[in-house]
């Protein structure tokens, strides 16, 4: 039966606003449109329970056996009605299912009761064709994840009284995967059919291994010959880039130099000699999460991921799963650790772009921001898990795939149980334990597919909606159990599903073995191999000793949570699988884990000076230029001759000044510096967001002291995030953000260390104590593998060198260890025959320790006459900055951190924090002093007046012109001035701060042997005003800032049209 | 004996900063899953208040709040008029508001049981995370809000926020009794009826709000703390609501 319920007309409920304002650009001539919430439920139900239920008697109205539009909106000409396709999860049916059994007197069969939900949307628009109502109604769904029912009004055809479910299909046999006797052009084919992502080599590693004398012996004696499907698809989950990071573990050669793999080499090196000397850091690599000490009860742990795949498909689905999955990363590390905080950085496409400008199987950016910020909504909210940091980053490259970076921090006690919590082991004889939602053909080959270029091709099966209160309810019951001492070991599942999941624990114990149709299904039919390795959402994975299964499935039912012993861990050495009592998989521990062969790569460099300015779509030739930076004597200090900074090139080829267009950068510089800065603050990257922001809760939990909003009107921007792990004390954590892609234009080296600089920058402009940080490494790149269909591999693997090496360095001066990190390495897209390659892309997320929260710093200027500082040296970087995107190319090096002189800087300012000395502080990042400047001004919503004359300004090494003047043979790159230096560099390792009157003394002599400078003061005039030796540059005033810097926020409520 | 029995599960997600809100005012809080609660109504009569926290209980996919509000109206509202009847005190906070509007313990001016009232979605259609001035009228009327007389500071995190009453007979009566006492002392942020942000019952000792107390337990969770810094020193001055909540149970 179908049950409609609408909100009383005279009540909109925001979704019909939306949904009005979403079709209104399509459809002209639209002049209403209403949403109805539609239920298809199982006959045997009362229809007055499930109105009680779904209709709140006040503002709506069920409607059973008639239509509610005719109430609703009698004027209607269509509707649209959305329904998930059978299969893909649909909460809202769930909890009504769920409902229906636990609330009143229970009259439910025992059996399930089918329940369907469906979203109708009905439309009044007098003219439209059905033709036009069709098109248009894709701005209402997706596809891949649901399906459509469009009517006309004089079409009598009813609408479904229910949606067809997943047609119940017998069980397909196991079938077996003969790989005797092919050829390696067999074996490379039969991974692309099966979608297995696995390259040649690593298929005849596989052939080989079944061809082993002792392991057919060992095969035989257990009834198996041939490998099964089942076994293939295991190793190509474990095996897959998504799971191995096979290009960090290959061994490189660049230049001259073999590197022993990026991995090894720049992180876990780095990490382990940083924290020999950090008795602070407890547990990296091995775990979900990187765990550190907080205080002497309590450990933190930290965890980003990214979900890019999925949210290209589908934006909403894919930003949910992406968020509740890293929370499974941190309730799975240890024996389980609270999820306290999340974060979110987003790289879009410019949600401006025209419509046109849109390959045709990419989905619009605006899209794909509105469905991943709605999927950041729902998930984190409904999960009461506070976003307390991130950042939003638009740029043409990431039409192609957005990134989608999902953080996660938790806390746990230090001892529970009486044992270590962040240890954990799985026994011989201990149960297998799945625990939460159950496995349906949902999330197969999402490991696999992440290990892929996007394409007509991708699997639509990858795509999952998530859902976060079945989550929260195992959250709650799996910490519960924990703290009985119920689990010797926990982990998440995630890409893999079980194979992942169990296969990880299976090391500890050395072996399992499972019995798969003991696996709660969401429907019957799946094939074993789609058993083990769907990735069907909300689950994790438990090892509990027999003799505490009872009580732990006992609590499981309190919570209403579902939990299955499904095998048993072992010692056998092997893993082994049972499915319709036959043995369908024994695959050695040995040869999964440590069978995979080493990718061999190449990496070379081509120089900044034998390149342009990189452009979209553009490849990098390195085939004709392999070796050139092996022997880059004229090069300056470059790769070859061991990590560095790009030297600055003296002569260089003329290129081109891309189209006119604002995503590609290239309108004339103003010359009036004034409006430069308003173009600035309206500009996507840098303007508030707040709409978006807002709609996030950030305070849950009641931890979040430094919140995304600072100033008056709680509209300025902070630098980050600062939360109190543990109640009741002042001890606080920051959480801060590292990202400028652009920086690598010039060179990787650049963006590397300028990303830890910028999250340290951050958190030290917090107050943080820059002595106690830790950092997580995040890197998207487009494919840096050589081949015909990447042509510039070799380049794009050495910046990733050159990335890495940045990053190390930095980290290395910082002492910030990278507890954890993850590495997504094709995001590329190929459409409309063309391939758009993101800019390769490395987020760092960082987390130190604030020893007393009332101590912490925000932006906004306090009182007028406060003294306004500039801390840090200025110099000649406008490469790769706004200013460049903006008003390019300049075609000059990218900012990065002089890493001496800050972390000094650093130091010192940590210092004068603690003494209280400083009564703003924001950090210098997009848009340089000038916009920082603005920030402060709108935060506090004071005034400021400067002078540049006295900024410390620095040359850059080998730099031997006066600024300014060095490249002017180069008619094609934009010249930039002295004064837009000094306004927009983004030269790293600087401050802006202010400081009363009665501490200049103090502060001064803190800031002893560092780079500052006295610029001015906040001003009793609401201007920002800003002068050179005395002669005004520019003098805005501050409403006109504030304008300016809510202009993105207009555009995203459709208040203001495209600038 | 406890003093507080504090709702979780299903959802429910801002359960452990009311129970320190609770604590640090001296009470002892017994957290308590909603299915022991409906396996045994009677268990709040050993308690001295009931405490409905926020979050998204099922999701609020049904709507907010709705299934815990069906709950409560089949099975515990008998248990509920019960308990105050003999002095105990009810708090709902945000998704605990929400079900007890619509399960008609709040504002149940006419005594009937029925929901007069409902949370609706916000005028602006999205969910909101924003600190605001809330304003208390008549204190005297609840001891929740004994010598509370001032205008509060704590943050609304929801969709659904906007007051509403069922009829405009349903809001004079409202009006009269003069239980509608917290509203936005602003601007009104979500579009509600008279700006109304919390409500208590006749007896004013079941009380309901949108906006969140336990969300400022301490002076740094203030978000203008740096520029404001005399209007926020000491302790939040919203936290006599617990204190007094306590006072009135322990009476």
């Amino acid at each position: 039966m179908r049950i409609e319920s609408a909100f009383h007309p005279h009540l909109p409920d925001g979704r019909s606003a939306t949904s009005l304002h979403k079709l209104a650009s399509l459809l002209p001539d639209i002049t209403a449109c209403a949403v109805i919430d539609v239920y298809c439920v199982d006959d045997r139900i009362q229809p007055d329970r499930i109105i009680d239920l779904v209709c709140d008697p006040v503002a709506q109205t069920g409607y059973f056996g008639r239509a509610a539009r005719d109430t609703v909106l009698p004027e209607w000409t269509h509707v649209v009605e959305v329904a998930p396709r059978p299969g893909v999860t649909d909460p809202v049916a769930r909890t009504l299912e769920s409902a229906l059994r636990r609330v009143g007197s229970n009259h439910l069969p025992d059996d399930p009761v089918p329940c369907r939900t469906a979203l109708q949307y009905v439309i009044e628009a007098p003219t439209a064709s059905l033709t036009t109502i069709s098109a248009c109604s894709k701005a209402l769904y997706n596809p891949l994840i649901q399906i459509c029912e469009i009517r006309e009004r004089s079409d009598r055809t009813p609408l479904p009284d229910m949606y067809p479910h997943v047609e119940h299909m017998t069980i397909p046999d196991v079938q077996t995967v003969a790989l005797d006797g092919l050829t390696v052009e067999e074996l490379s084919r039969l991974s692309t059919e099966r979608l297995l992502a696995l390259e040649g080599a690593e298929m005849q590693a596989i052939q080989a291994y079944y061809a082993r004398e002792d392991v057919r012996t060992d095969r035989q004696k257990h009834g198996l010959e041939a490998p099964t499907d089942v076994e293939v698809e295991m190793l190509a989950q474990t095996w897959s880039e998504h799971c191995k990071h096979k290009i960090f573990a290959a061994e490189v050669r660049y230049g001259d130099r073999i590197i022993d793999g990026l991995f090894r080499t720049y992180i876990a090196a780095l990490t382990r000699e940083l924290i020999k000397h950090r008795r602070d850091t407890v547990s990296v690599f091995d775990d979900n999460s990187g765990v550190v000490v907080f205080d002497e009860d309590t450990l933190v742990c930290f965890k980003a991921e990214t979900h890019n795949s999925p949210s290209a498909l589908d934006p909403y689905g894919g930003a949910i799963t992406g968020i509740v999955g890293v929370n499974r990363d941190i309730l799975g590390t240890g024996r389980g650790a609270r999820p306290i905080f999340n974060t979110n950085v987003l790289c879009f496409g410019d949600p401006e772009t025209p419509a046109d400008d849109v390959p045709g199987m990419l989905l619009h950016p605006r899209r794909v921001l509105d469905g991943v910020h709605h999927g950041i909504v729902d998930g984190g909210n409904q999960s009461g898990i506070p976003v307390v940091a991130g950042a939003v980053l638009f740029d043409e490259s990431y039409m192609g795939k957005p990134l989608v970076f999902c953080g996660t921090g938790g806390v746990m006690p230090r001892l529970t149980a009486g044992d270590p919590a962040w240890e954990k082991a799985a026994r011989a004889g201990d149960c297998a334990v799945m625990v939460g939602g159950r496995i349906g053909k949902d999330g197969i080959h999402g490991a696999t597919f992440s290990s892929l270029a996007l394409d007509e091709t991708s699997p639509t099966s990858a795509v999952q909606i998530g859902d976060p209160i079945t989550q929260k309810k195992m959250i709650e019951f799996l910490l519960e159990a924990r703290d009985a001492g119920y689990l010797s070991s926990l982990t998440d599942n995630g890409a893999g599903g079980l194979s992942s999941s169990l296969g990880e624990m299976a090391r500890e114990s050395g072996g399992i073995a499972v019995n798969l149709d003991l696996c709660p299904l969401k429907y019957p039919g799946l094939a074993a191999w789609e058993i083990w390795v769907s990735e069907s959402q909300e689950r994790m994975s438990a090892a509990v000793p027999p003799e505490h299964l009872d009580a732990f499935l006992a609590l499981a039912e309190r919570h209403d949570v579902e939990a299955t012993s499904i095998g048993e861990f072992t010692d056998s050495g092997y893993i082994e699988l049972e499915h319709q009592k036959q043995k369908v998989c024994r695959l050695s521990m040995e040869f999964i884990h440590h069978g995979l062969p080493r990718m061999k790569l190449n990496a070379s460099w081509i120089p900044p000076d034998e390149r342009g300015p990189w452009r979209l779509g553009e490849t990098v030739a390195a085939g004709d230029r392999a070796g050139v930076a092996a022997t880059s004597d004229t090069t300056g200090p470059g790769p070859a001759a061991g990590p560095g900074p790009a030297a600055i090139p003296h002569a260089a080829a003329t290129p081109e000044i891309p189209a006119t267009g604002r995503a590609t950068g290239a309108s004339a510089s103003p010359d009036d510096p004034g409006v430069t800065l308003l173009q600035m603050l309206s500009d996507s990257s840098i303007g508030s967001r707040e709409y978006l922001v807002r709609q996030y809760d950030h305070e849950v939990q009641a931890r979040t002291v430094g919140k995304p909003f600072v100033g008056v009107e709680a509209d300025g921007p902070s630098d980050g995030g600062v939360i109190l792990p543990r109640h009741g004390s002042k001890r606080g954590l920051t959480v801060t953000h590292g990202v400028c892609p652009r920086y690598g234009d010039w060179d990787g080296y650049h963006m590397g260390a300028a990303a830890v600089d910028e999250a340290m920058r951050a958190h030290v402009a917090l107050g943080g104590d820059p002595a106690q940080a830790w950092a997580l490494d995040n890197f998207c790149w487009p494919d840096p593998v050589q081949s015909e269909r990447t042509p510039d591999g070799e380049y794009k693997l050495a910046q990733l060198v050159r990335t890495c090496e940045g990053m190390a360095d930095a980290c290395r001066a910082y002492n910030a260890p990278l507890i954890s990190g993850k590495d997504s390495m094709k995001n590329d897209a190929r459409a409309d025959g063309k391939v758009i390659s993101i800019r390769p892309t490395l987020l760092m997320s960082l987390m130190g320790i604030m020893p007393d929260v009332s101590r912490r710093l925000d932006p906004a200027f306090r009182t007028s006459g406060d003294c306004v500082y500039l801390l840090g040296a200025t110099r000649g970087e406008l490469g790769g900055t706004t200013w460049d995107r903006l008003y390019g190319p300049v075609w000059e090096p990218s900012p990065r951190p002089f890493l001496e002189e800050t972390a000094e800087l650093y130091a010192r300012f940590f210092a004068a924090a603690q003494q209280g000395l400083m009564q703003s502080a924001h950090d210098l990042s997009d848009g340089g002093l000038g916009v920082a400047l603005a920030e402060s001004a709108i935060a506090g919503r004071r005034g400021v007046h400067v002078d540049l004359a006295g900024v410390v300004e620095k040359r850059l090494p080998g730099e031997r012109a006066s600024v300014g003047g060095r490249r002017a043979s180069r008619s094609a790159v934009v010249r930039p001035s002295h004064t837009d230096r000094l306004l927009w560099s983004e030269s790293c390792g600087r401050f802006l701060v202010t400081v009363a009157p009665s501490d200049v003394a103090a502060f001064e002599h803190v800031l002893q042997d560092v780079a500052w400078a006295r610029i001015g003061h906040v001003s009793a005039e609401p201007q920002v005003r800003v002068d050179v030796r005395g002669r005004a540059r520019f003098d805005v005033g501050l409403e006109a800032c504030v304008h300016a810097w809510h202009r993105f926020d207009r555009f995203l409520a459709g208040k203001e049209k495209r600038s | 004996m406890s003093t507080v029995c504090l709702l979780t599960g299903f959802g429910i997600n801002a359960d452990a900063e009311l129970a320190l809100a609770f604590r640090n005012a001296g009470a002892a809080v017994s957290p308590t899953h909603v299915s022991a609660l409906q396996k045994d109504a009677d268990l709040l009569h050993s308690y001295g208040i009931l405490a409905v926290p926020g979050g998204f209980s099922f999701g609020d996919h049904l709507g907010s709040g709705m299934v815990l509000a069906s709950l409560f109206r089949s099975e515990l509202a008998v248990s509920i008029r019960q308990f105050v009847a003999n002095g105990g005190l009810v708090i709902g906070i945000c998704n605990g508001f929400q079900i007890l509007v619509k399960s008609g313990l709040l504002p149940d001016v006419h005594e009937t049981g029925e929901p007069s009232a409902s949370l609706v979605w916000n005028d602006s259609g999205r969910f909101i995370d924003r600190w605001v001035g809330v304003r208390i009228d008549r204190p005297e009327t609840s001891p929740w809000l004994s010598g509370m007389s001032e205008t509060y500071e704590m943050p609304i995190r929801h969709g659904e926020g906007r007051f509403l009453f069922r009829d405009e007979d349903a809001r004079q009566r409202v009006l009269d009794c003069g239980v509608a006492t917290l509203h936005y002392a602003e601007a009104n942020p979500n579009g509600s009826q008279d700006a109304i942000a919390g409500i208590t019952d006749r007896s004013g000792r079941i009380i309901g709000m949108m906006p969140h107390p336990e969300a400022y337990l301490y002076p740094e969770l203030h978000p203008v703390r740096r520029t404001h810094t005399s209007s926020v020193a000491g302790e939040p001055p919203i936290l006599q609501l617990f204190r007094n909540g306590v006072a009135a149970a322990l009476r």
